[in-house]
């Protein structure tokens, strides 16, 4: 078995491809993501990162490129025995816990409804005890089951999402954004929430935001995209001390601390992609600036960057 | 410094097929001219309800006022009849809402939806509230107004959708602007131009914002004065920095505990336990007890009154009664208040305890 759990290889997603209202949305992102560990995404709407991670789950078609799951390509045909049992090892948490759970079904049809589409139990009392189970691990109680989503807060839901997710014990989670619609002193929860599982349960993580200070905290290697692209990978606490593309250190300037003094002298850097002034020549690749550090730069750029890294 | 606005004792509660819901439980404060007051706390707190009480946006049929006043100009608005307060709402006092994707009629083109408010509240005719209507445009940072007036929400990115809603609560220069979680929905580096957006309009207009959010970090970077809130009451109140660098509540030691700090490595994050207080039954005492690991036993029978820590700086805790016994903070509030001259954990440059 190897290391990585996920391997993206070139992957493009280009919407209406061809005509020429064509957005490319991905284009050509590899990474890995190791077992067991979190890789953050982060970067502006409209970044393609929501895409990135829909793309890998086969929410959409891949124009190009790979996305390998423990070696097997989740894109290729197969079988609908294998592309069920794929289904039950990826999982995904929504953005939003108001519009990804159904109204009108109670909470204990939307946390078994992974269950009976994968034969996963025997019985309805089977399948209710299973539910009760995964409501309390993620911190809800029993009576909570006959109920209906719009009977719960935000936090709530979102867990509801969670345990619906954990439900098929899956490999893998796809969290797209999962606390941004939450509040702070809720989002903390959430967020140990999923670290306490990943500890218990050996998760992988994919976790999606544009909150930066929670991606760091929850992370342990973080990409950063701009229109499409992976701009900068680097494990969470380097690209946060060492942050080498000007378009990161945008992203880290514009976080707002809770420290008054701070902020009133923070420094906004906006970033402007015609400051690169590449030449009609020059190849802007992604590059390794410091072990594990990449960076998409030129040649001349990766020079300066590695003169420069602490 | 004058004070434009002033909330006293008001309490407000919705009738509801479960029973009354106490939303609102004895709030005061005051709003002064040109400061920016940020009101924090989490949702159910209040602070919405807060606000759309002074605009008076609430469901007449369900939402009651039931005790205290909202003076503004020396006028009561939770007396005044709905008439006179169609002249006040969007003209002396207006409102920034959370959602630029649901705030706009997607009907109408941005122009007409800014002009709506100079019309109605302006004697001006057509053309002329037209040309402001390209100003107000051009205030707000959207380029080539003159063309884009005539386009529909649609055609705008989210960004640019809250600086048109912006546009339009500024049509009027109010005297009072209510932001209502204005850059939630935003990303990060537009969060930050429309924040500089608002101050720079600030310090043009001198008007007066309320700013509610429940992110500390945009309360410390846009704030004058914050109020924190917990179950439909005013927990404590102070300059920004005095709740960010000598927070004496313990719901506010909470708050500031479970942001992730940039600096800090790998340990758990802070997570206040427990969830908000049930409104449809307020707790008898202070509400944050049962989620307090500093609570003690007078928390449970009786609601704290306001303590005065400075002119500026007061929190309703037992914690700071006479007779209370001295208890530590949390070690990253401690932290803070390091920093902050008048606390009692202040160290010196020099680094003696004062």
């Amino acid at each position: 078995m190897s290391d990585n759990l996920i391997e993206v290889r070139n992957l493009k997603q280009y919407f209406n491809a061809g005509k020429s209202t064509e957005v490319r949305a991905i284009d050509d992102i590899s990474f890995t993501i190791k077992r067991g560990e979190t890789f953050g995404l982060v970067g502006e709407s409209g970044c393609g990162k929501s895409t990135t991670g829909r793309t890998m789950i086969r929410l959409y078609d891949a124009t190009a490129g790979q996305v390998l799951y423990n070696g097997v390509d989740v894109h290729a045909p197969k079988s609908k025995k294998e592309n069920h049992e794929l289904n039950r090892k990826m999982q995904m948490i929504f953005q939003d816990p108001y519009a990804s759970l159904n109204p009108r079904m109670k909470v204990l049809d939307i946390i078994a409804e992974g269950l009976d589409i994968h034969g996963l139990v025997k019985g309805k009392t089977d399948r209710k005890q299973r539910v009760i189970d995964l409501l309390e691990i993620v911190g809800l109680n029993r009576e909570h089951a006959e109920r209906y989503p719009h009977e719960f807060s935000g936090g709530q839901r979102q867990r509801i999402g969670i345990a619906r997710a954990l439900a098929v014990d899956p490999e893998f989670i796809i969290a797209d954004e999962p606390i941004s619609a939450l509040d702070v002193s809720i989002q903390a929860q959430v967020v140990n929430l999923l670290k306490e599982l990943q500890v218990e349960k050996g998760l992988t993580y994919l976790f999606i935001a544009h909150d930066l200070s929670m991606v760091k905290y929850i992370s342990d290697r973080i990409g950063v995209m701009y229109f499409g692209k992976l701009v900068e990978m680097a494990p969470a606490d380097e690209l946060y001390r060492n942050p080498m593309h000007a378009y990161t250190k945008s992203l880290l300037s514009a976080i707002p601390l809770p420290d008054p003094i701070y902020e009133r002298s923070r420094v906004r850097h906006p970033y402007n992609p015609k400051d690169h002034q590449y030449g009609p020549d020059e190849k802007v690749e992604f590059r390794e600036v410091a072990p594990e550090h990449f960076v998409l730069c030129s040649e001349k750029e990766l020079a300066e960057m590695q003169a420069t890294h602490v | 410094m004058t004070k434009i606005l002033e909330v006293k004792d008001l309490e407000l509660s919705f009738h509801t097929f479960a029973g009354e819901v106490k939303a609102i439980r004895g709030v005061n404060f005051d709003l002064h001219k040109g400061e920016t007051l940020a009101i924090v706390g989490e949702s159910g707190s209040g602070k919405s309800v807060t606000t759309k009480s002074i605009m008076r946006l609430l469901p007449e049929s369900s939402a009651e006022y039931k005790n205290g006043e909202i003076l503004f100009e020396g006028r009561d608005l939770t007396k005044i009849p709905e008439k006179n307060m169609q002249k006040i709402r969007g003209k002396d006092i207006s409102m920034i809402f959370q959602d630029p994707m649901t705030s706009l009629n997607p009907t109408m083109t941005i122009g007409r939806q800014i002009m709506e408010p100079i019309l109605k509240h302006q004697k001006l005719n057509k053309s002329a509230a037209r040309k402001q209507t390209i100003e107000l445009l051009n205030l707000v940072g959207i380029p080539n107004a003159e063309n884009r007036y005539k386009m529909y929400p649609h055609q705008f990115s989210g960004g640019q959708r809250q600086r048109i809603v912006i546009a339009i609560a500024l049509a009027c220069n109010p005297k009072v602007l209510i932001a209502d979680e204005p850059t939630t929905a935003l990303d990060v580096t537009i969060q930050a131009q429309i924040l500089e957006l608002m101050k720079d309009i600030q310090k043009k207009t001198d008007t007066s914002i309320i700013f509610i959010t429940h992110d500390l970090g945009v309360v410390a970077n846009v704030a004058d004065r914050v109020a924190v809130m917990y179950g439909g009451r005013i927990v404590e109140i102070g300059t920004v920095d005095e709740i960010f660098y000598n927070p004496q509540h313990p719901y506010t030691w909470g708050l500031l505990s479970s942001m992730p700090s940039m600096d800090l490595e790998d340990q758990k994050l802070y997570a206040i336990p427990g969830t908000p207080p049930d409104l449809l039954n307020p707790p008898k005492g202070d509400a944050f007890a049962l989620r307090s690991e500093y609570a003690m036993k007078i928390d449970m029978e009786r609601q704290p009154p306001f303590f005065k820590v400075s002119d500026t700086h007061y929190a309703a805790t037992w914690l700071l009664h006479s007779q209370a016994p001295q208890v530590e903070p949390p070690a990253l509030i401690i932290e803070r208040m390091k920093t902050f001259k008048g606390s009692r954990y202040y160290v010196d440059q020099t680094g003696g305890t004062v």
